[in-house]
């Protein structure tokens, strides 16, 4: 018990520094680097909580895919982060003030520790006993679950559809490779057969 | 296992997300180039007229996939005006967008899309649903803002949506996550109870969750002070999506919000109700006065819609089955009033392009007297002069804050409803008594059918109010305290 | 549903003409509308022989309409014997205009467009009559108000008929200003608009008394003379009488429809189907008879130097309307109501014999460019004859007579025992009598007979009119001849209470119907000799003495000067009202319109746009701003309920 505790608060304060370099960093490579690492932390989380397939879920997805897309994106565009600092600068005392306000006053609702007393007993799905978590998850996932997964689904769906609508170009004037159609292609279109004069030439 | 009932209550969704799917694949692979975008626009007025029609085979009330999705008369009204006013700005985007040649199939897609999210949310009856319904939704929303990409106002729009709506996600489900961990559920039924139990009245947490909540779906639908994108959005966005975003996404945040209110919160409503009440009136007042000021007619638009928000949120904060009855009657006279004024907004058009400068309207009355005159009906009616339905809408929400004895918020009301008359009138005024500016180039048909339609319902709503009004009766009866 | 097949007839024939009217052609759109209004007809005179006769009554609801806490109400058909008299009125006037129209009208390019006109207005007249609750009558009293502004102004090409229009509107909307204030008064009272309940509830309103201007006024001889402010403009009553005799512009069968027959007694037919709240305010039918008497004189003076032909006749349907409204206004409701009824059929046939003249005349109004026209217009002349028989009430006392004989001596009968002071109302109308049979013959004598003024061409080329416009003046003759002697039984005789039943109301006590078979054996001759002795001074004036008016209008130019232009009326009118109500806006968008209007969203009105600039100023258009301006918003509503301690001290 006592190791968990030790490894609880490594993972949540490591966490909690990396999100707040993740701002603070001059250079956004090191802020992606930060994230990633804040990522790192938050699925040590999970395996503390027994839940082993979020965990690596988080780190092939979130680490392994997004983060690397942010910096591969971050690496390509030229953000001057100086000049929006500029305005962050500016910013700053009234941004601190609000901002440190409703910081007291979440940290102030904790305070209050009224926190549901058996919020494990009201769970809607209990952990199954005897069973992996991933084969626990892939047992409500499609069947208690499944309005909210076609709803994720959907979510996605739409995602790459906007991505698609706002970024895809089809330039005039570019000829484009069709697979299908040379694959398609046989020799009655692509072969012509012509009898030639002798001594005409075509 | 969920059952098969649970999927027919779903059906309209279900034939809305499938006509999505199908709509794109026949737009990638069977539309032949030259009418892709009429023939998807179609196709996808069909597609929400089945959805309409599914919906109209529901009766009573269920609640299926572990309560999280309800279906009952309250939400069948909001869902069949949500798809008149999908189908609508379908239908006016046709001419505007070929012009714009931003005229691509992706758009009834993503209204399509857009629509399942907002039939999610009205049926919400759990915080996931409720999440997963406005994001997808919104995220739809987001892309068609910055549909025209190679338009600089538009490409603006879209991001500044984004990122401000990013942020009001976020918020929204740290309240889910603050509800949850006070109250140990995500259903609001359970919610319910938690708020009704002894002590919540004190209960921070709860009290947290439920603001962080709120202000998330404030942003939604643009109550003030979290109202900022809207102006800059609805002048940036094409016109037939600002006719979209001003209708339908509209009525599903408003119905969500009077939903999660008091499906989930009864036990906090004097809590809520203060909250209500301040976004209600802050929203009636800048609605009103920061409308006076401008000259972009869609910008205009956009703070006229702040104060309606207002007003409707008039008819929640009554917390009765009166008050949702006149939010009811007000959203369904809204939906049309502003379809049809946008439907006005797209015949500003002259041969090298739209226009949107109020003083564009000048003399309209002498160059298009039909034109001049529907304008000036559903001005006056937006503004609440009777007999033009406006006038009913508003008066249904006042009568209802009186009858909760919310003297001072209906006395506001009033006093902003006459204010805001003011820059209605000054666009009649423009239009019937300034020198005359040539005259606008001709009405796409289907714009025009709208224009007109519009303008008979807030002429002759006053005939016939009966059925309008006992359906809102009728499906006030779902939601109680 | 033989009720709502009347009301809804025309309706129909009205949308099938106006809408398709173009597509179809002008002569179907002529026989739809004209065969859906006889059948209308038809069917009015089966619900009249069954309500009056047979004792039906009904309440037709159509479909429910506006339902919102304490308003609820329907659309619904009210069939009594009063509504199944005013059905017959309408229907059966408004077929026989349409058919004679189809004679009238048939040079006109646009006469889909005029039945279209004539039947919605014959739909909304209908709707009128047959409404069950205030707010129905009050659509339909628009409807008629509209249809009337568009066909008066059916010749929208000349400016007079414009002017006219506008101005039919304007002066009703003063009369309807007062009706609607009205019906907003007895809803507050009463909690209710439907007739029932508000007949009802009238009772314990007795006595009682409200504010209204500053004053202390007993609140139903307010609402009464409120809606009897209405029953004025629609009914041109003197001050808001103006309209009328301009109306006149229109063509001649709307002449006849609408500002003879049908809508301008309206306002009697209100007073009447009222009358159990208008019982009950005394002084409102004081005034009632004053504002009636004055008119019924009035109208009658100016109608005796007029020239135009259309004029003289709208003069006397304004001096009519008087005695009707002096009959609601004594009590005696039913001989108000028995003189609409007659009164349709020859103020019609005057108005149609009148048209025929102006037809057969290439659209000639002046009475004085006209004359000895008995000869080429021979049935017309009769027909008029017998029109001017019936409205002058020519009969033999205590034996029978023509139609006006019946309904009007009824009606001066009434007066007299109604018991005025100085029995004015009495003598007042005994004079109006005798100047109606000076003006109606002053009328058929200047046109038919002596020599005629006409030039020659239009005289040797006035012909009689085609049948299809005939036949409409023999059925009004009939009804001008025999509609007094069949109905004087039912209407105001011996079969009153099985006739009427609860249709109209009497206050107990007042028993006028009594009285008036108790006054003296002089009073019912004396219509009778103010009628012969205007007969023989026209004989004398226009027959004998042709010399004479001329001399007349001399001597006494100042009189006849003041009665040629009406007393007045349009002067003072333009004086009082136009002129100022033209500077003002003049004022308001010249002057007012740069200097406040304008100014004010420019930016000049301070306070209003400090504010405005403020918000807009937050307007910035950075991302972060907006951001920023949430946040603050939600760390407003956080730290509210933080320091409230949740709010839970409520």
């Amino acid at each position: 018990m006592a190791l968990t505790a030790i490894f609880f608060y490594l993972f949540s304060t490591l966490a909690l520094a990396s999100g707040a370099a993740v701002i603070v960093a001059k250079n956004p490579v090191h802020a992606v680097l930060f994230l990633i690492l804040a990522f790192f932390n938050a699925a040590g989380l999970f395996i503390l909580l027994n839940a082993e397939f979020l965990a690596m879920l988080l780190i092939i997805v979130y680490v392994g895919a997004v983060a690397v897309l942010f910096l591969f994106v971050v690496m390509m565009l030229d953000v001057d982060f100086a000049e929006l600092r500029a305005g962050f600068i500016k910013n700053a005392p009234v941004g601190l003030l609000v901002g440190g306000v409703v910081l007291a006053e979440l940290i102030a609702l904790l305070g209050a520790r009224v926190i549901a007393p058996t919020p494990a007993s009201s769970v809607a799905s209990p952990i199954p006993q005897g069973v992996t978590n991933t084969e626990a998850l892939g047992q409500i996932l499609y069947t208690k679950y499944i309005y909210f997964f076609q709803g994720a689904g959907l979510v996605l769906l739409v995602a790459m559809v906007g991505a698609i609508v706002l970024t895809l170009r089809h330039k005039e004037g570019v000829k484009r490779q069709s697979i299908a159609a040379q694959v398609a292609r046989g020799p009655k279109t692509a072969v012509e057969l012509v009898k030639v004069k002798p001594g005409q030439g075509l | 296992m969920p059952e098969t009932t649970s999927f027919a209550a779903a059906l309209p969704e279900i034939i809305l997300a499938a006509g999505a799917m199908g709509l794109l694949m026949l737009g990638a692979f069977g539309f032949s180039d030259g009418e892709k975008s009429d023939r998807a626009g179609w196709t996808a007025i069909l597609i929400l007229f089945a959805a309409g029609v599914a919906l109209l085979g529901q009766t009573g009330t269920e609640r299926v996939f572990n309560d999280a999705f309800i279906s009952d008369p309250f939400a069948r009204f909001v869902k069949l005006l949500v798809l008149a006013g999908s189908a609508t700005a379908i239908l006016l985007s046709f001419d505007d967008l070929r012009r714009a040649k931003a005229d691509r199939y992706e758009l009834p897609v993503l209204i399509l899309l857009a629509t399942v999210g907002m039939l999610m949310m009205v049926s919400a009856g759990d915080l996931l649903a409720l999440y997963l319904g406005l994001e997808l939704q919104s995220l739809a929303l987001y892309v068609l803002a910055a549909f025209r990409r190679d338009d600089v106002r538009s490409s603006e729009a879209g991001m500044k949506y984004f990122v401000l709506g990013a942020l009001s996600s976020g918020m929204l489900l740290y309240g889910a996550s603050l509800l949850y961990g006070f109250s140990g559920t995500t259903s609001f039924a359970g919610l319910a109870q938690a708020a009704s139990a002894p002590g919540a009245a004190t209960n921070l947490g709860l009290i947290a969750g439920l603001v962080f909540l709120l202000v998330g779906l404030a942003f939604k639908i643009s109550a003030v002070p979290f109202h900022m994108w809207t102006p800059d959005v609805y002048e940036g966005a094409p016109t037939p999506v600002t006719a979209f975003f001003a209708a339908a996404p509209k009525l599903a945040a408003m119905a969500l919000l009077a939903r999660v209110l008091f499906d989930g919160f009864g036990g906090l409503f004097v809590q809520w109700q203060k909250i209500v009440i301040f976004i209600a009136i802050a929203s009636m007042l800048l609605g009103a006065f920061a409308a006076i000021g401008q000259t972009n007619i869609k910008r205009l638009m956009a703070y006229s819609s702040i104060g309606h928000v207002g007003f409707a949120l008039v008819g929640v904060a009554a917390g009765s089955a009166a008050g949702i009855e006149g939010l009811l009657i007000y959203l369904a006279i809204y939906l049309v009033m502003t379809l049809g004024a946008f439907a006005c907004i797209l015949a500003m058009r002259r041969e090298n392009g739209p226009v949107e400068e109020i003083d564009e309207l000048a003399g309209l009355a002498e160059t298009n007297l039909p034109m001049a005159f529907i304008l000036a009906m559903l001005l006056l009616s937006l503004a609440g002069v009777p007999p033009l339905a406006g006038f009913f809408a508003k008066f249904y929400v006042f009568a209802a804050a009186m009858k909760a004895e919310l003297y001072g918020l209906a006395i506001i009301g009033m006093l902003t409803s006459v204010v805001s008359l003011f820059y209605y009138l000054r666009i009649v005024k423009v239009m019937f008594f300034d020198d005359a500016k040539p005259g606008f180039s001709a009405t796409a048909p289907y714009v025009r059918f709208v224009m007109i339609a519009a303008g008979l319902f807030v002429l002759l709503y006053a005939v016939y109010p009966a059925p309008l009004v006992e359906a809102a009766t009728a499906a006030a009866k779902s939601l109680s305290l | 549903m033989i009720y709502a097949a009347i009301v809804l007839l025309p309706l129909l024939g009205a949308l099938i003409a106006g809408l398709f009217g173009r597509l179809l052609g002008p002569r179907p759109s002529e026989l739809i509308t004209t065969s859906l209004l006889v059948v209308a007809a038809v069917l009015s005179w089966i619900v009249f022989v069954r309500v009056g006769f047979d004792g039906e009554t009904a309440r037709v609801p159509l479909f429910r309409w506006i339902t919102s806490g304490e308003l609820d109400t329907a659309w619904a058909l009210r069939i009594d014997t009063l509504t199944a008299v005013m059905l017959v009125v309408v229907t059966t006037v408004s077929a026989l205009v349409h058919l004679y129209s189809i004679g009238y009208m048939h040079e006109d390019d646009s006469r889909p467009r005029f039945f279209a006109y004539l039947s919605l207005f014959t739909f909304a007249m209908l709707a009128l009559v047959t409404s069950d609750n205030l707010l129905q009558m009050f659509f339909g009293w628009e409807g008629v108000g509209l249809a009337s502004y568009l066909l008066i102004g059916f010749w929208y090409k000349k400016p007079e008929a414009n002017a006219a229009a506008i101005k039919a509107f304007v002066v009703n909307r003063v009369g309807d200003f007062g009706f609607s204030l009205g019906i907003f008064g007895l809803f507050a009272m009463t909690n209710s608009i439907n007739l029932d309940a508000v007949f009802a509830a009238a009772p314990s309103l007795v006595g009682k008394s409200m504010s209204f201007l500053g004053y202390e006024v007993d609140v139903l001889t307010l609402l009464a003379l409120l809606l009897f402010m209405g029953a004025m403009g629609k009914s041109a009553q003197f001050l808001l009488h103006t309209w009328l005799p301009d109306a006149m512009e229109g063509p001649t069968p709307v002449s006849a429809l609408i500002h003879a027959a049908t809508m301008v007694t309206a306002g009697v037919f209100m007073v009447a189907r009222l009358s159990p709240i208008f019982e009950l305010a005394p002084t409102a039918l004081e005034v009632v008879v004053l504002i009636g008497t004055i008119t019924a004189f009035f109208a009658a003076t100016v109608g005796l130097v007029q020239n135009d032909i259309k004029r003289v006749i709208a003069y006397s349907t304004c001096s009519q309307l008087g005695y009707m409204f002096v009959a609601c206004g004594v009590g005696a409701y039913s001989a108000g109501i028995f003189h609409l009824f007659t009164h349709a059929f020859f103020k019609a046939l005057l108005f149609l014999g009148a048209g025929s003249v102006i037809h057969g005349m290439h659209h000639e109004q002046d009475m004085r460019r006209m004359g000895g026209l008995a000869k080429k217009l021979p049935i017309t002349w009769i027909m008029m004859l017998i029109g001017t028989l019936a409205l002058t009430g020519v009969g033999i006392p205590h034996v029978g007579g023509f139609a006006g004989f019946h309904s009007k001596d009824a009606i001066i009968e009434a007066a007299y025992a109604g018991h005025t002071p100085g029995n004015f109302a009495f003598w007042v109308l005994v004079i109006a009598a005798f100047m109606t049979s000076f003006y109606s013959w002053r009328l058929i004598f200047l046109t038919f007979h002596g020599e005629t003024r006409a030039d020659h061409h239009t005289y040797d080329h006035a012909h009689e009119s085609p049948w299809v416009m005939l036949i409409p003046l023999f059925v009004l003759a009939t009804g001008a001849v025999f509609a007094g002697i069949a109905f004087h039984h039912y209407f105001i005789g011996e079969g009153y209470s099985e006739f009427w039943k609860a249709a109209l109301f009497e206050a107990p006590g007042k028993d006028i119907r009594h009285h008036m078979h108790e006054v003296p054996g002089w009073v019912p001759l004396a219509p009778t000799v103010a009628m012969l002795t205007g007969l023989a001074l026209a004989v004398v004036y226009y027959i004998l003495a042709p010399w004479l008016p001329a001399a007349t209008a001399s001597a006494f130019r100042p009189v006849y000067l003041f009665l040629l232009n009406k007393w007045y009326f349009d002067e003072l009118y333009n004086l009082i009202f136009v002129r100022p109500a033209f500077a003002i806006g003049r004022l308001l968008w010249k002057g007012v319109d740069g200097a406040v209007i304008d100014g004010t969203i420019d930016g000049t009105a301070k306070s209003v746009l400090w504010g405005t600039g403020r918000i807009i100023k937050l307007q910035t258009g950075y991302v972060y701003h907006y951001a920023f301006a949430m946040l603050i918003g939600v760390a407003a509503i956080l730290t509210y309920f933080i320091l409230a301690g949740g709010g839970g001290a409520q």
